[in-house]
C-alpha cells in the first residue's frame, strides 16, 4: 500500500479565457504513488500545479475527478483517517495571534484527539530550537521562528506522512540546516516525506525520488540518481563581460555574468568557446562540472514546450 | 477531551482573554441604555401595570446584548481566522462539520449567556427584578443565542473582509434587534409597524424572554417559542449545510 496515492487527479476551474473551452486545467490526470518511507520531491515552475495537488491531498480542496488516498484512506470519503495520517506544513506563514506557541500546539494536538501530549510537544520544541519561545506569543516571533512553529504544528499528532510545501522559502541558512536535519531524522525513523521546493540543490541532496510537474501534468518521474544520469553529463561554465549573441543564448543558461552550456564532450566545449571568441567576447573563470538537478529540470521543462516567463524552478 | 471539545475550549478562551472588550464592554453599553432611557422615559411610558419602565427595559436589554454577542463571537472568530489565514490549521484536522458547528456555536451561546447574565446582575443594582418563570427565560436565552451563533457562523463564512461583516451587523443585526420591542411594547406602535414587527423573529425572542420575568407578554409565549425554535432549526441547518459543503473555506 502506498503512503500517498494520486490516481488520475484532475482539477479544473471555470475560466472564460481558458484554452479548454472555458475551463482552466490546473491538474491534468496526475497519477503518482509515493511509497512508505520515501523522501519524495515534487518540482515544477510556478503555476505547474504543485500546491493544487497538495491542497487536494490535505483536503483543503476537492479534485474535479480522480482519487487521492493517504495510507490507504480516501481523502474525501475517509477524511478523518486520512488527515490523522497526514502532517502538512503550509506555504504561508500563518498564525493565531491570540495564543502562545505551547497553547497553539496543545490546541492542534487536541483537535486530533491526542490528549496529554506535553512530552512530545517538549521534544518538538527542543528539536526545532523553540524551547525558549514556548511561552512567547506568536505575534512576537520572527519569520524563521514562525516557520519552525508551523513544522511543529504539522507534527504534533505524530503523522506517518509529512508534507512540506516550500518550507524553506525566505528562510535563513541556519534554519534550513536545522529543519533538514530534523526532517531527515524523521525520514530515517520511517516517516514518509513529500517536499515541494524551488531550491533544487535541496531536492537533489534530500529526495530519493522526484516528480516534475508542468502545466498540470507529470513530465518526469524517476529516482534522483536516474534523472541525473539521464541528463547531459557535463556543463561548461564561464563568465563574460558582454552580451551573448542571441543565437548562442538560446542554448545557454545565463545568470547575470555566468553562462552555462550543456556539453557532452571536448568537441562541444571547443565549439562553444570558439563561438564566444568569434562574438568578440572573452570567457573568464572557465570550468567544467557535472550536471546537477537544475540542469535536468531546465532540460525537462524545455522538452515539454518553451519555458514561459517565470519558469525558473 | 475529543477534538470538538478542544475547539470549544479554544473559542471560549479566545473571548475570555479579552473579557474587557467581549463581556464588560457590552454590559456597560446595556447599562448606559438603561440609565438614559430609564431616566428619560420612566415617567412617560407604562407598558404593563405593576412594572416600572426601567424594570421593563432590563430583560429586553439583556436579551439584546445576549443576541448581539452570540452573533459577534462566531462571526468575528471566523472572519479573523480567515483573514489571518490560520483557519488552515483547523481545516487540516479530522474535525467534521458537525464538530465545527457544535464548537463555534457552543462558544457563542456561552458568551451570549455570560453577557446576558452580566447585564441582569448589574441591572439588579438599579431596579428590582422578578423571575416569574425561569424556565422560559432559560429556553429563550439558549435558543436565541443558538440562532445568533449560527447566524454569526454563516456571516463569518460568507464575509471575506471585516467591512462586509460590519455591514451585516449594522444593516441586519442592529435594526432587527432594535426594532424588536426592546424599548417599547409593539402595542404602542401604529398598526403597520405592528404588522412588520410580527415578521421579525427577534420580536418573539425578546417577547418570550420577557414573559419569563413578568408573566406578561405581547403574544403568547408558546407562539414565541414556536417561532424562535423554528427559526433556530432553519438557521442551524443552513449553517451546517454551508460547513458541510466547505462554502468559501475549501476550494
Amino acid at each position: 500500500m502506498p503512503a500517498i496515492s494520486f490516481q488520475s487527479v484532475t482539477k479544473s476551474y471555470p475560466s472564460p479565457r481558458g484554452p479548454q473551452g472555458g475551463t482552466f486545467l490546473a491538474l491534468d490526470h496526475v497519477s503518482l504513488d509515493i511509497q512508505a518511507g520515501e523522501f519524495f520531491g515534487l518540482l515544477g515552475p510556478n503555476g505547474a500545479g504543485k500546491t493544487t495537488l497538495i491542497t487536494i491531498l490535505a483536503g483543503l480542496g476537492r479534485a474535479t475527478s480522480g482519487r487521492v488516498s493517504v495510507m490507504g484512506h480516501d481523502v474525501q470519503t475517509e477524511f478523518a483517517a486520512a488527515r490523522r495520517a497526514l502532517g502538512v506544513v503550509p506555504q504561508e506563514l500563518v498564525f493565531d495571534p491570540f495564543f502562545n506557541v505551547r497553547e497553539a500546539l496543545r490546541f492542534q494536538s487536541g483537535y486530533f484527539g491526542v490528549r496529554r501530549n506535553d512530552a512530545w510537544i517538549d521534544e518538538l520544541l527542543e528539536s526545532l530550537g523553540l524551547t525558549d519561545k514556548a511561552n512567547a506569543n506568536m505575534r512576537a516571533l520572527s519569520g524563521g521562528m514562525k516557520r519552525r512553529v508551523l513544522v511543529a504544528l504539522a507534527l504534533v499528532h505524530k503523522p506517518p506522512v509529512i508534507v512540506l510545501d516550500e518550507p524553506t522559502a525566505g528562510v535563513d541558512v541556519e534554519l534550513r540546516q536545522t529543519l533538514w536535519h530534523f526532517i531527515a531524522k524523521l525520514n530515517k525513523q520511517g516517516h514518509t516525506v513529500l517536499l515541494t521546493t524551488h531550491y533544487l540543490e535541496e531536492a537533489e541532496a534530500l529526495c530519493g525520488r522526484i516528480a516534475m510537474l508542468k502545466t498540470g501534468k507529470v513530465v518526469a518521474l524517476d529516482s534522483t540518481s536516474a534523472l541525473l544520469k539521464a541528463a547531459s553529463s557535463n556543463v561548461l561554465r564561464f563568465k563574460i563581460d558582454g552580451e551573448l549573441p542571441p543565437a548562442l543564448a538560446t542554448g545557454a543558461r545565463v545568470t547575470g555574468r555566468v553562462v552555462q552550456f550543456p556539453a557532452q564532450d571536448a568537441l562541444a566545449v571547443e565549439r562553444y568557446l570558439a563561438a564566444v571568441r568569434e562574438a568578440g567576447l572573452v570567457a573568464h573563470d572557465i570550468e567544467i562540472r557535472r550536471a546537477d538537478l537544475e540542469d535536468v529540470f531546465l532540460d525537462v521543462m524545455k522538452q515539454h514546450g518553451t519555458p514561459t516567463e517565470g519558469s525558473a524552478p | 477531551m475529543t477534538g470538538w471539545q478542544m475547539l470549544f475550549y479554544k473559542e471560549v478562551l479566545r473571548f475570555w482573554r479579552v473579557a474587557a472588550q467581549t463581556i464588560a464592554g457590552p454590559v456597560l453599553t446595556a447599562m448606559l441604555y438603561l440609565l438614559i432611557f430609564g431616566h428619560a422615559l420612566e415617567a412617560h411610558v407604562k407598558v404593563y401595570d405593576q412594572v416600572s419602565y426601567t424594570a421593563f427595559l432590563v430583560p429586553g436589554l439583556a436579551m439584546m446584548s445576549l443576541l448581539q454577542n452570540a452573533f459577534a463571537n462566531s462571526s468575528s472568530s471566523l472572519i479573523m481566522s480567515k483573514v489571518m489565514g490560520n483557519l488552515v490549521f483547523l481545516l487540516l484536522t479530522p474535525l467534521s462539520y458537525v464538530h465545527w458547528f457544535v464548537a463555534y456555536v457552543g462558544a457563542s451561546v456561552f458568551r451570549g449567556l455570560v453577557v446576558g447574565l452580566g447585564v441582569l446582575l448589574v441591572a439588579a443594582f438599579f431596579t428590582d427584578l422578578s423571575f416569574v418563570a425561569p424556565l422560559w427565560i432559560l429556553a429563550f436565552a439558549v435558543l436565541g443565542a443558538t440562532l445568533m451563533g449560527s447566524l454569526g457562523l454563516i456571516a463569518g463564512l460568507w464575509a471575506e473582509k471585516f467591512d462586509q461583516l460590519a455591514a451585516f451587523q449594522n444593516f441586519v443585526v442592529m435594526p432587527m434587534t432594535f426594532l424588536s420591542g426592546v424599548f417599547y411594547s409593539i402595542h404602542s406602535l401604529p398598526t403597520f409597524w405592528q404588522t412588520v414587527s410580527h415578521f421579525n423573529p427577534f420580536f418573539y425572542m425578546i417577547d418570550g424572554f420577557r414573559y419569563g420575568f413578568f408573566g406578561a407578554s405581547d403574544v403568547s409565549p408558546w407562539l414565541s417559542l414556536g417561532v424562535v425554535a423554528s427559526a433556530t432549526v432553519v438557521v442551524s441547518i443552513w449553517a451546517l449545510w454551508l460547513l458541510r459543503s466547505g462554502y468559501k473555506i475549501r476550494s
